[in-house]
């Protein structure tokens, strides 16, 4: 039989959860498509166990900061796969700054405990009912989320290095 | 009967958990890792890890430099095999520029992924040789791989930490040098291969310290998401090389080499078989090397030769242009995975037009698959946790980037 | 107090007449026990030095001691970040007198290429450094460049330099303590 294309997932999904889909595209080949923060524990559950659909590996999790997008400053993006059918998903949910919650996929992905520590340890985004939820690169003691957008590479607490020289503007 | 506090959990005063700390710094930690146990004898309970002592901030590194300068940070991520990750970021900007690259360089790019992938592994084999205690077994690998440090100087005067190839191409033709070192190369490395693995692949201590340490089920890995090696020795053929071929990777023959077990003694064994498959694949590129230009059109991305740059207008404007960053990057989203010396190393790109990535997320087999490394050494003695540490070939640069 | 005055060597038949601070500072410099602290690429490079392409044995380095109780050379070999910096700190004071420390590759001389938030830039923030060695990574022949100057800072170190009042100096400034048992 046939194998799925994007065209088959995005209508499964739809026929499915149709309110939950918000917006679909398909850059360079691989179909994304962005979901209701509250959906997309069910969709990623549902998209596991369907037997056709068959995903069945995480790829990645990741987080992304748009400061001025108002209401939908971060996003985490989930790039799942199916080898059955070979096809690669693109699933994103927006979050607004003020309710940086979302539900955990630990209990679906072992291998995304540590997907979602990193993306809360870099953006300060809390997975719910992830079982330990801390920082895993940056130091224990750290207060600021370091990738997002209004912090600067550098170490802001040094003294010995002149920005002057290295052509970054004085703060 | 003293005043000070002892530290001291009623397990341990019971008489039979201890916990010891194994690392950061640790003969057999192959970067820092730091791993606190608790054993009971010698048999491991339960394990809690802390990583990030590495920890580069090369993602937010990333969106301070333009594309072609991203290309050496790519290097310190898996350094073994730091070839495979210059070429993964230089197609993964070909895809969003969405530009057609030439046969020969697919070809020249196959040949130096496959060398970077027998340095990556020759490393990891020989380094799980020393922490069963066999030191002979690697210093001869080593001499192996000067090698093919000389194969990457021809083309980019560095050994290590390359920097090789760029968006759309290479520097520079295989110089004829090249051509002599790798013919040479292809004659005497099978040889010298086959003398390192009879020293290890059926000596009786080795087997007797490897098969069992370390195991994990197919289903568990995937579960996982581990790739890689590590994957297919428990018995899984995901290679994305075949998966989602790029780079004319589909007009090689080659065969995937999967395990059993997934224990240490299969991730050696295929990790073995894939150095032997490797060489298949450079050897059949090689002989089958296409004519043709070593580079793109590309005039965005690729600098112009110095001559033309002093001498013609528009080669000037063109370098002033890409230099300044001044030229089209289109914006979108891309994600491009190669298969790495580890597993699928994945970049995700999104890109706003600007002479930065707006978001570079490195998607990096290591970090993956050592969340898993508690649920592998439960129930083992120490000296296996060793081993399995270094058998799955965590390299620090990759997993904490 | 650093150097030992130049006194001529005597050399007889089956024996030699010298100073006591130059024949050990010879046993000393020919017999350095490397602690290879290699966190990153230069560790690999290390590991390539240490191979028989390059052979870093040649020079008495045969035995690297992993625990720092028995080290006399700390070779810091890739980045140390600022989560890492307390535990390179911890390793140096455990090492017993005469100890030198060479930094390898940029990232450990001063952060190298990795002007961020998390890189320390470079060890001499925290623990005093004899010799560095630039490069990204440096090549074999470097390293060894870089353990020739060791050697040599070895050779001509006085036998009183660790008790004196500029070494207590340097090390308060590092805020390490040290413990130099009954000596003055």
């Amino acid at each position: 039989m046939e194998k799925p294309t994007n065209q088959d997932y995005l209508a499964a999904l739809q026929a499915q959860f149709g309110a939950a889909i918000l917006q679909h595209e398909e850059p360079y080949g691989m179909l994304t498509i962005e979901i209701s923060a509250d959906q997309m524990h069910a969709v990623i559950a549902w998209l596991k166990n369907d037997p056709t659909l068959s995903v069945n590996y995480l790829t990645n999790i990741a987080g992304v900061h748009y400061p001025d997008n108002a209401g939908r400053e971060f996003a985490v993006v989930y790039q799942l796969h199916s080898w059955r059918n070979n096809v690669r998903l693109r699933l994103k949910s927006y979050l607004s700054k003020a309710q940086l919650q979302l539900p955990s996929i630990t209990d679906l992905f072992d291998g995304a405990n540590w997907m979602e520590r990193e993306t809360f340890d870099f953006f300060g985004i809390e997975f719910t009912g992830h079982p330990d939820l801390r920082r895993i690169l940056n130091m224990d003691d750290m207060d600021y989320f370091p990738m997002r957008k209004e912090y600067v590479l550098e170490d802001a607490t040094r003294e010995d290095k002149d920005d002057r020289y290295f052509g970054r503007n004085t703060h | 009967m003293s005043e000070q506090k002892t530290h001291v959990s009623q397990e341990t005063m019971d008489g039979n958990i201890a916990t010891i700390n194994f690392g950061p710094t640790h003969p057999s930690t192959h970067g820092i890792f730091q791993n606190i146990l608790k054993v009971d004898g010698e048999k491991i309970i339960s394990s809690e890890q802390t990583v990030g002592y590495i920890h580069r901030a090369f993602e937010k590194l990333a969106e301070r430099r333009p594309y072609n300068q991203i290309t050496p940070l790519t290097d310190r991520l898996n350094y073994c095999s730091s070839p495979i990750n210059n070429m993964g970021w230089e197609m993964t900007v070909e895809k969003l520029i969405g530009v057609e690259i030439p046969k020969r360089v697919q070809y020249m790019r196959v040949i130096i992924m496959e060398l970077a992938r027998i340095a990556d592994h020759l490393i990891c084999n020989s380094v799980v040789g020393v922490d069963a205690g066999a030191l002979t077994s690697f210093f001869y690998p080593f001499t192996e791989r000067e090698k093919i440090y000389e194969l990457y100087e021809e083309i980019c005067g560095a050994r290590l930490t390359t920097n090789i190839g760029r968006i759309g191409g290479f520097e520079r033709d295989f110089t004829p040098t090249f051509h002599e070192k790798l013919k040479s190369f292809l004659k005497t490395f099978p040889v010298a291969f086959e003398e390192f693995n009879s020293m290890l692949a059926r000596n009786r201590i080795f087997m007797d310290r490897t098969i069992g340490a370390g195991p994990i089920s197919a289903e568990r890995a995937m579960a996982y998401s581990f790739s890689g090696p590590n994957l297919r020795a428990t018995g899984v053929d995901y290679d994305v090389r075949v998966m989602s071929p790029y780079s004319s990777y589909e007009d090689f023959d080659f065969t995937i080499p999967v395990g059993v077990n997934g224990d240490t003694y299969d991730r050696f064994m295929v990790r073995q078989e894939e150095i032997r498959q490797s060489l298949r694949i450079i050897e059949q590129a090689y002989k089958n090397l296409p004519e043709g230009d070593y580079k793109a059109d590309l005039p965005d991305f690729y600098l112009p030769p110095k001559a033309d740059v002093y001498n013609n207008m528009e080669a000037l404007i063109y370098h002033f242009k890409i230099i300044m960053g001044e030229t089209n990057i289109p914006a979108g989203e891309v994600y491009h995975a190669v298969e790495g010396g580890n597993g699928e190393l994945g970049y995700y790109l999104i890109s706003d037009g600007g002479r930065s990535p707006y978001r570079l997320q490195f998607r990096r087999p290591c970090f993956i698959y050592y969340q898993a490394y508690p649920e592998m050494i439960k129930g083992m003695p120490i000296s296996d946790a060793v081993l399995t540490l270094s058998s799955i070939n965590v390299i620090a640069g990759e997993l904490d980037a | 107090m650093g150097k030992i005055e130049d006194l001529e060597v005597f050399n007889g038949e089956g024996y030699q007449l010298t100073t006591l601070d130059k024949a050990i500072a010879l046993a000393r410099a020919n017999s350095v026990w490397p602690l290879p602290f290699a966190t990153s690429c230069c560790g690999i490079e290390f590991m390539a030095t240490m191979g028989s392409a390059y052979d870093l044995s040649r020079f008495g380095m045969e035995r690297m001691s992993f625990t720092p109780r028995q080290a006399d050379l700390l070779i810091v070999a890739g980045t140390i970040s600022k989560k890492l910096a307390p535990v390179l700190k911890r390793v140096y004071e455990q090492m017993a007198e005469p100890k030198w420390v060479l930094s390898v590759g940029a990232c450990a001389s001063s952060g190298g290429i990795f002007d961020t938030y998390s890189v320390l830039q470079g060890i001499d923030r925290i623990i005093p450094v004899d010799v560095y060695v630039p490069g990204c990574p440096p090549r074999p022949e470097q390293i060894i460049d870089g353990v020739m100057n060791i050697h040599r800072l070895v050779k001509h170190e006085s036998m009183r330099r660790r008790y004196s009042d500029e070494y207590k100096h340097l090390l308060e400034n590092y805020e390490i303590e040290i413990d130099n048992g009954e000596a003055n």
